[in-house]
């Protein structure tokens, strides 16, 4: 007689320390094998479109801070960018530059700590531990900058709210002389750690054609082989003007694709962003930040979609204008929502210990899922 | 604090009314329970990483609501997760407390007038014992939050709870 | 790569009844208007030509048009009726580079507009969502189900523009 077997439904958040906030997944397993996944969202849904439909344009920015808020600095690049286009303004030099720098130093405290709890979620707290203490050091800059931690309000329409601080350029060449260490020092931590290895490699992987029919962008496309940035691919601000690589997943330590190679790509971009850094920090011309702001921002009719390469990915801002001073509809795209959709894909086949694993190396953020 | 005070002179026996001593053992060891919100959430875990080290004050996170002492809602709380909220806040043992840490927890912040799906404020749901004000609030206000909880717990009674 | 004329003009080439219109009016994107109806027969000529090679849907939108008629209900919120809602489809070819974007329109009061699941997995969520928000439905979508709110919220599609908020949900206040 054939033994009667039943899967079991397990849920997981969105009350987990691994989810990263408040995603739930239900997992459906037979023994530690997992059948299915099936992730449920909108435990942080905090209405961000219906806000930005309601506010001037410029009173949208601080919401546009708090979708991705460890990569702040990113979305309010996207979209000022977007609005720029809108108004068709031309912006100083000086103020191009100083973006540029921002956001890349935003990238390194976002990877930073994607790598960091992506180690955590896994079991390995000490790079977290080391990688939070220099993701301080960026912090300090910003903080320097304009005055707040996490979410800046920085990057104004025309302009930034505030030019940077006397020493910044000297603080930031002595961040990146601190850095460049401590990603070896990372590297000799966790990244050929032979349990995180162990871990990763050979775990969750994610094919090139599946990535791009669901759509995956960021280090998860990367991963999977293709170099495709948004930076190189549609440049936007003064991109083009800086020489960087475009690091991909080579399959190492396993296949291509895999949780190592999405992890890995986010080390070596670190580097990239400091090389970009390095080249625009001596060059910043002269100038006021302020100069170009537009007192009354009423953008022509018109639609518009505007895309920047955030560090989880392609952050697309869709506006809509009728012609007022606020935005008819705003729509993000944004990179963790279209990356979580592969987190089924990924999981089919694999034990429960490793959705813990995938989750981490895809490095979602809920605040810009839900938004 | 005066629990090491009445000490006799061999060094061995402490005198010390419970009540002091229960709250100074429970104000010394506030486990939180370890879960995230929003935003506020990166900042609570920058606080106990390794620049503010929230561990000097004995709170470290606890992942099951079974055996945490403390809550510390960061974040925006939205209506689908507040009955999830309440219904840890439920699971936890007593005595309990909860640190509202940032503007949207305490009255929805910058969500107030058109967030459909957020609630305003978590002490529609559960009692707060600490407020924390920001957006998101520094590290150090988070720490201030938790001192301020303590000096609560400091100032209980067995026979009846304050908070 | 293509620009969006010579795009518009390939597809009216091949679908000569279907397509639409091309609205170049708006200053900073042309878009092609499709039969609400085709968008997944267009959608896979899209992605499957050669020279087009759309494979990659880099987000797709529901909108509230708002341009039905607007009465004021009796306590003074608005209410619009008639008109349209539509749906954006921004396309990017990862291999030949180019962009396009789409747009759909479909009635207000049955707003039913073919699903892109099976040209484009990542439409997906994005339906889902433009369902929760807007209640526009994906025909032949295979989970159409609300994705960000509360599965039992009956109170609306709130990025309508005449959404009105309930006062309770579950026992909890939710106005400020």
């Amino acid at each position: 007689m054939a033994l009667k077997t039943e899967t079991m439904v397990l849920n997981m958040g969105p009350q987990h320390p691994s989810t990263h906030g408040v995603l739930r997944l239900e997992l459906e397993i037979e023994g530690e094998l997992i059948l299915s996944v099936k992730p449920h969202i909108g435990y942080l849904h905090r209405c961000f479109e219906k806000h930005a439909e309601a506010m001037t344009y410029p009173q949208v920015i601080p919401y546009t801070d708090r979708l991705d808020y460890l990569a702040a600095m990113g979305n309010n690049f996207g979209y000022v960018i977007a609005v720029e286009k809108l108004l068709g303004i031309q912006i100083p030099e000086r103020v191009e530059y100083i973006r540029v720098i921002m956001a890349e130093l935003q990238r390194i405290a976002s990877h930073l700590v994607a790598i960091a709890t992506n180690g955590a979620d896994i079991g390995a707290l000490t790079p977290f531990l080391y990688l939070f203490r220099d993701r301080e050091y960026i912090l300090t800059l910003f903080e320097m900058t304009c005055g707040a931690r996490m979410l800046y309000n920085y990057m104004w329409i025309g302009g930034l709210s505030h030019d940077i601080h006397p020493d910044f350029v000297r603080k930031t060449k002595e961040f990146i002389n601190h850095f460049r260490p401590t990603v070896t020092e990372l590297n000799n931590l966790l990244t050929f750690n032979k349990i995180f290895i162990e871990r990763t490699a050979n775990v969750g992987i994610l094919p090139l054609d599946t990535a791009i029919n669901f759509g995956a962008s960021g280090p998860v496309l990367r991963g999977s082989g293709l170099p495709f940035d948004v930076r190189r691919e549609d440049p936007y601000s003064i991109y083009n003007r800086f020489d960087f690589e475009i690091p991909t997943g080579k399959g190492l330590v396993g296949t291509v694709g895999d949780c190592w190679d999405r992890y890995y790509v986010r080390v070596l971009e670190m580097e990239q962003s400091v090389r970009i850094i390095e080249q625009a920090i001596d060059n910043i011309p002269e100038g006021d930040v302020q100069s170009a702001i537009p007192k009354r921002i009423k953008p022509p009719k018109g639609t518009v979609y505007a895309r920047v390469e955030n560090p989880r990915g392609e952050l697309g801002y869709f506006i809509i204008s009728d012609g007022n001073i606020n935005p008819f509809r705003v729509k993000v795209r944004a990179p963790s929502f279209v990356n979580l959709e592969v987190m089924g894909e990924l999981c089919k086949g694999h034990l429960v210990a490793d959705v813990i694993a995938i989750l981490g190396s895809l490095d979602i953020v809920l605040g810009e899922i839900d938004r | 604090m005066g629990l090491l005070d009445k000490e006799f002179s061999d060094g061995n026996i402490v005198i010390a009314k419970v009540d002091d001593l229960m709250n100074w053992a429970r104000l010394s060891s506030i486990w939180q329970l370890g879960f995230g919100l929003a935003c506020c959430a990166i900042e609570m875990m920058a606080t106990s990483a390794s620049h503010y080290d929230f561990d000097r004050f004995g709170v470290i996170p606890r992942n099951t609501p079974r055996q945490a002492d403390a809550i510390i809602i960061s974040g925006t709380v939205t209506l689908k997760m507040a009955t999830r909220i309440k219904r840890l806040y439920e699971q936890m043992p007593d005595p309990k407390y909860i640190i509202s840490m940032g503007s949207c927890a305490n009255c929805g912040g910058p969500y107030w007038e058109h967030g459909y799906h957020v609630l305003k404020g978590i002490d529609r749901v559960i009692p707060v014992d600490v407020y924390v004000p920001g957006c998101p609030p520094r590290p150090e206000a988070l720490l201030e939050g938790l001192l301020k909880l303590q000096e609560k717990i400091r100032n209980e009674s067995l026979r009846k709870k304050i908070a | 790569m293509k620009n969006p004329e010579e795009i518009f003009k390939l597809l009216k080439k091949e679908f000569s009844e279907i397509i639409l219109d091309l609205d170049k009016e708006t200053p900073t994107e042309s878009i092609i208007l499709v039969d609400p109806m085709q968008i997944t027969k267009i959608g896979k000529f899209l992605r499957e030509n050669e020279e087009l090679k759309f494979d990659s849907l880099m987000v797709l939108s529901g909108v509230d048009d708002a341009n039905g008629t607007k009465t004021k209900d009796e306590d003074g919120s608005d209410m619009i009726s008639g008109g349209t809602l539509s749906v954006y489809y921004h396309l990017h070819s990862t291999v030949l580079k180019h962009k396009i974007t789409l747009k759909v329109s479909t009635q207000r009061e049955n707003p039913q507009v073919e699903s892109v699941y099976n040209v484009w997995r990542t439409s997906d969520w994005h339906e889902r969502e433009a369902f929760d928000l807007f209640g526009i439905i994906f025909l032949n979508h295979p989970d159409l189900r609300r994705i960000l709110m509360p599965y039992d919220w009956e109170a609306g599609y709130p990025l309508r523009k005449d959404y009105k908020n309930p006062e309770f949900y579950k026992g909890m206040k939710v106005p400020y």
